[in-house]
């Protein structure tokens, strides 16, 4: 029971963004970036000692302004891109811009741990993603499963495809959509789906949902009205290459089928403010993490539309097709779709959650207050889900 | 008098005189000896047993010389008296004795001359007899002879009637008087038949039989061509019958000439129903005319047949089994008929007329059910009835509902078109916030709908009580009783209207997006206060109306009443909640458009309150009216009763400057988040879209929480100048002073402004806050 307990990381600024590091697959490590208009903004890299409960931090400069948004590439362990405000001259700019962690960040901390807090090492730039025409990035999404060489950047009502060469030194636009339409269209959030050779792309602006073909950057589905406000946030299933999260100011979480976008799969209503962020767990797709600005974080086992709609684990090969692998235990009686558990250790706005990339059941969700805390899925689920 | 008395006096003497020569002779007054002997006392002068010389020695002894003496004197004068009875007595006697003497002796003189007479008598009868034995005995002869004669006399006459026989056969034939040849040739049949082997027998029965023949012909003709009156046709029946026709053959046929005439009957029927006429019959009509022509044909068709074929022993099993069939078929028809023509009657306007022709319908069925015990037409009738019913009570259900859309059209133009008179003022703001958008007639249109609604169901209640009236002979059928009250009525007219009402509220919640755009927020207000009323009284109101008036026995599973209240308190909290949600969300809006487009670095230095806050303030303010309109004040926690002005004043020194001061501090970028992580740590986490209450004060509140919620995330998004955050001090602060009287809590709504201007203060770029004086003055100046 005890180390069911959440971890609790406090950092001293505001902070949003929020990624695991997808490159690594043995450390539980995250990153958060800091929102200051005051000080140097950070990257806080957490590593989580799962052994012995405890949290290790290092901290990095990331002095080019405060960062909205983070992504970490999921080829090279050091590369990462953020978007971030940059004020110069009262005016207040939106970047976005691919790093790379100085390579000794790790052992510097461990030689000298009091230093780091106070000398910490800066962010190697390798590219920004802009240019003169696109501008206020508002995310910047990784190819998955790609060899880092691809990132499409998410600018105002154009989404950019960019080809890092030269180690990611160089940056050039591949191609490029744009959301047209009357009033000023501007995307605040998009996934690249892994499945289909990772050429599917979703984005939101204002209440629709959109999906994106990336070779021919034309639009292949339309979700008009997917949310009654705002949608924050969306994520694919990881096994089922049809299906699609979103959530969003009306409260909701939605499940959606692409192929049929007049009504969503399932409709979660469990949060009481703004959902700001939902993630798929990358293995167990039937949990799915949701982060409110109602400061609770929502676990919620979804086994219904899940590819393991019987609690039984399939392997890769048969993950696939993703549906109808009736081999299942038939002795185990279905679940049921149900919140697992409400996590209430934030208190304030939670905007974003996050499953480690190395340890299935383990996740992070950060509040406004920089309050980072981790959790486990609690162990009845994991050994229900396992066995 | 004295007369009178003495003749009394004498008649009366006279009976005891008798009476005492009674007893002497030991008779009593019917002439019997007495049952109990009379005293044996020997001194009892009037006993039996009277002894003398006791009772003088026993006077002797007893009594004195003078009462000896008066004893003496009264005996002296009884015995006189005695005497004197016994000498009349004596003498009337006598004298009857000696008239009967004289009776007899005449009587003895008269006898002897009869007897001679009666000797003279008998003689002469005597002559007499032998006189008779002589012509009985001359006649013999003759009388045996006349007798014989006349039976050779009616011998012949029948030969006569024989042979006259073809020739009457035919008169008959050519008068039509089948009957009468009927019943000629049957007398003669017999003889006929058992003289055949005579040959002019034979040459006459074959001449009957041919004209019998040609007669039973022309019967059959006459049958077949209809057209006859249905009396005619049975006469022409029973004469074939008569004639030996196969049975099975002319119940067919009877049965197949009925049966077009009936047909002619339902074709009737069925054009009326058909080319939709012009002015179509009104249903009353209709079963009238079927009532009349139809069914009262279709009795008149099964009397006949029943004393023609079934009356009759041999064929009763076989003509009965082929009625059954025949009525069997033709009631179908009429039925489907029926339904068809019932089916039309799709208005709900007077249920009156339904019903009376169902009744009457079924009261002539009823007629069918005596001649025919062993039908089923009856029954399929009710079926009929049954169907009706219930198909009605499902009409009644869709004219209830599509009353309830409509009347909630109408309250939706009605909260359109805006009204000019405005509501109650007395709000801080005045007139014309208060009146722009609440329409003042909110509670007269719930009352209004509501009542609609109640007079609706009761109209329906009442039309649909037509069909368990009392003299309606339907009604005691045991489904009417029993079924149809609690299954067709209440569950399915009344609990499905109610349930009706609360799933289209709640469908509001659910179809109207959450753009909150399609449903008026006022209607969602209204419908859940409807709601609400249903579930405190109209539904218990409705439902024991509904079982006084139709005595519902819960025999059935039936829906309580608890879960319909149930039901409605639920429809009742999602319309309110959403209703919230709505206003909270038209709020919101105003205030995320209003921080989203403004350039919050490069603005000037703030002036004013900016509008969109005034506006807020009004939009609240008259959502505040339109509430309270429909519902109660509520509770809040107690707060200062000053203004809010104080209560500001003691929010922005207490707090927010300290805060600031800690906040700007360049060395201490950790003590920027304390206070108000401490401030959380204390205080009741919010639920921002949460359930309300069913009061104004829990509404407000939740209205409130849910826009200023917006403000702060959406302030959260934004960076800010100096001057920007010193508009956002000056809003929160006119907010402040507008808002708090709103919610139930204030300290809610400091906590939220203070997080706003907090949360702006941490994202501005130059963050030297405004001087709470400066403030205080923009704001008053509005």
């Amino acid at each position: 029971m005890e180390d069911d307990a959440p971890v609790i990381y406090g950092l001293e600024f505001q902070a949003r963004a929020l990624t695991a590091q997808t490159a690594e697959t043995d450390a539980i490590r995250f990153l958060v970036g800091t929102q200051s208009l005051k000080f140097d903004n950070q990257i806080h890299i957490i590593d989580f000692d799962d052994e012995n409960n405890i949290i290790n931090k290092n901290v990095l400069l990331h002095q080019a302004g405060e960062i909205w948004h983070i992504a970490a590439s999921p080829a090279d362990k050091a590369v990462l891109s953020t978007c971030y405000n940059k004020t110069s001259d009262s005016r207040v700019v939106s970047c976005a811009a691919v790093w790379r962690m100085p390579s000794d960040w790790d052992s510097g901390n461990h030689e000298s741990p009091d230093d780091s807090a106070h000398n910490p090492q800066t962010l190697e730039l390798l590219c920004h993603l802009d240019d003169s025409a696109h501008r206020n990035a508002a995310c910047v999404l990784w190819e998955p499963m790609g060899d880092g060489k691809r990132v499409i950047s998410l600018a105002d009502n154009h989404a950019l495809l960019w080809d890092l060469q030269e180690s990611s030194t160089q940056a050039t636009v591949s191609s490029t959509a744009t959301l047209e339409g009357k009033g000023q269209l501007k995307f605040t959030s998009g996934k690249w789906s892994p499945h289909h050779n990772c050429s599917q792309l979703a984005t939101a602006n204002d209440t629709t949902i959109r999906g994106w073909d990336l070779r021919t950057m034309s639009q292949i589905y339309c979700i008009e009205n997917a949310h009654g406000q705002l949608v924050r946030d969306l994520d694919f299933n990881p096994n089922r290459q049809y299906y699609l999260a979103s959530c969003g100011d009306d409260c909701k979480v939605k499940f959606w089928d692409v192929r049929n976008v007049q009504e969503p799969v399932k409709t979660l209503e469990e949060h009481s403010h703004w959902v700001w962020s939902v993630r798929y767990n990358h293995s167990h797709d039937q949990l799915v993490l949701t982060a409110s600005s109602d400061s609770r974080l929502i676990l919620s086992n979804m086994v219904s539309i899940s590819s393991e709609p019987f609690g039984h684990l399939v392997d890769d090969e048969e993950l696939s097709e993703g549906e109808d692998n009736h081999q299942e235990d038939k002795s185990k009686e279905p679940l049921k779709d149900s919140v697992v558990s409400t996590y209430e250790e934030h208190e304030d706005s939670v905007y974003a959650a996050e499953w480690s990339s190395a340890d299935p059941w383990l996740f992070a969700s950060l509040s406004y207050d920089g309050r980072l805390v981790i959790n486990r899925v609690p162990r009845a689920l994991k050994y229900r889900i396992l066995l | 008098m004295d007369a009178d008395g003495s003749v009394s006096d004498e008649s009366g003497r006279r009976r005891r005189v008798h009476g005492m020569l009674k007893l002497y002779y030991g008779l009593n007054e019917e002439g019997k000896t007495p049952e109990q002997p009379q005293s044996l006392d020997p001194c009892d002068i009037n006993g039996p047993h009277f002894d003398p010389e006791l009772y003088l020695n026993k006077l002797r002894r007893e009594c004195s010389l003078s009462e000896l003496m008066d004893h003496e004197t009264c005996m002296v004068k009884q015995i006189r008296s005695l005497d004197s009875d016994m000498q009349t007595l004596v003498y009337e006697n006598y004298n009857k004795f000696i008239s009967a003497t004289d009776t007899i002796r005449k009587m003895k003189n008269d006898f002897k001359k009869m007897e001679d007479e009666m000797d003279c008598l008998s003689a002469n009868m005597a002559a007499i007899t032998d006189f008779s034995a002589s012509i009985s005995g001359t006649l013999q002869d003759q009388h045996a002879q006349i007798t014989k004669l006349s039976g050779v006399h009616t011998l012949l006459r029948k030969l006569q009637f024989l042979f006259e026989l073809p020739a009457r056969l035919n008169k008959c034939l050519e008068l039509q008087a089948y009957a009468q040849a009927v019943s000629s040739h049957r007398r003669a049949r017999c003889v006929l038949q058992q003289y055949s082997h005579l040959p002019s027998f034979k040459g006459i029965q074959d001449d009957c039989n041919a004209i019998m023949e040609k007669l039973a012909q022309e019967l059959r003709q006459k049958f077949r061509d209809g057209g006859t009156s249905a009396k005619d046709l049975s006469e022409c029946v029973e004469l074939l019958l008569q004639l030996d026709e196969p049975a099975e053959e002319l119940c067919d046929k009877f049965l197949s000439h009925a049966g077009s005439r009936l047909e002619l009957d339902l074709q009737g029927l069925e054009a009326e129903i058909k080319p939709y006429p012009p002015t179509p019959a009104d249903i009353l009509e209709f079963i009238d005319r079927g009532c009349n022509e139809f069914v009262s044909s279709l009795c008149l068709v099964i009397t006949s047949y029943q004393e023609l074929f079934v009356n009759h022993a041999q064929t009763g099993e076989m003509a009965n089994g082929k009625l059954q069939a025949f009525v069997d078929d033709l009631a179908a028809r009429y039925f489907s008929l029926v339904e068809r023509r019932i089916q039309e009657e799709k208005g709900v306007g007077d249920n009156s007329l339904l019903v009376r022709a169902l009744d009457r319908f079924h009261r002539r069925l009823q007629a069918v059910a005596k001649l025919l015990p062993g039908s089923a037409v009856p029954t399929r009738g009710t079926e009929i009835v049954v169907r009706a019913a219930t198909e009605r009570v499902k009409q009644y259900l869709s004219a209830l509902q599509s009353f309830y859309m409509d009347s909630l059209t109408d309250v939706r133009q009605a909260l359109a078109t805006p009204r000019l008179s405005v509501a109650g003022g007395g709000t801080h703001l005045g007139g014309p916030a208060a009146g722009r958008d609440a329409p003042s007639s909110l509670p007269e249109l719930l009352s209004s709908l509501s009542a609609s609604i109640l007079n609706q169901i009761k109209s329906v209640l009442a039309s649909v009580h037509l069909f368990t009236a009392k003299d309606i002979t339907f009604s005691n059928k045991p489904y009417f009783k029993g079924e149809f009250c609690s299954q067709g009525v209440r569950e399915n007219l009344v609990v499905n209207f109610i349930r009706f009402v609360c799933q289209s509220s709640r469908q509001f919640c659910e179809s109207a997006g959450d753009k909150g755009g399609s449903t008026p927020p006022a209607l969602l207000l209204l419908l859940s206060r409807l709601c609400l009323d249903f579930e405190t009284s109209t539904i218990s109101y409705i439902l024991t109306l509904t079982d006084e008036q139709f005595l519902v026995q819960h025999q059935n599973p039936i829906t309580p009443v608890t879960t319909l209240c149930g039901e409605a308190r639920e429809a009742a909290q999602k319309l309110l909640n959403h209703y919230v949600k709505v206003q909270g969300l038209i709020i919101s809006q105003m205030l995320r458009k209003s921080v989203e487009t403004r350039d919050w670095v490069n603005t000037i230095e703030p002036r004013n309150v900016r509008a969109v806050m005034k506006r807020v303030v009004e939009d609240t303010t008259s959502i505040d009216v339109q509430v309270g309109l429909l519902y109660e004040e509520g509770v809040r926690k107690a707060h200062s009763s000053d203004s809010s002005k104080r209560t500001f004043s003691v929010y922005s020194s207490s707090r927010q400057q300290p805060r600031y001061a800690a906040s700007y501090t360049p060395s201490a970028p950790m003590d920027t988040n304390l206070l108000s992580n401490i401030h959380k740590l204390f205080s009741e986490r919010i639920d921002i879209f949460s359930s309300v209450e069913f009061n104004k004060v829990s509404v407000m509140t939740g209205i409130i929480k849910i826009s200023l919620k917006t403000f702060l995330e959406c302030v959260r998004l934004r960076t800010f100048g100096r001057y920007g955050l010193q508009q956002i001090q000056v809003d929160c602060h006119y907010l402040q002073m507008y808002l708090w009287r709103f919610v139930s809590d204030e300290n809610l709504v400091h906590f939220l402004l203070d997080e706003i201007v907090g949360s702006s203060a941490h994202r501005c770029l130059d963050p030297s806050p405004m001087e709470q004086s400066v403030i205080e003055v923009i704001c008053e100046r509005g």
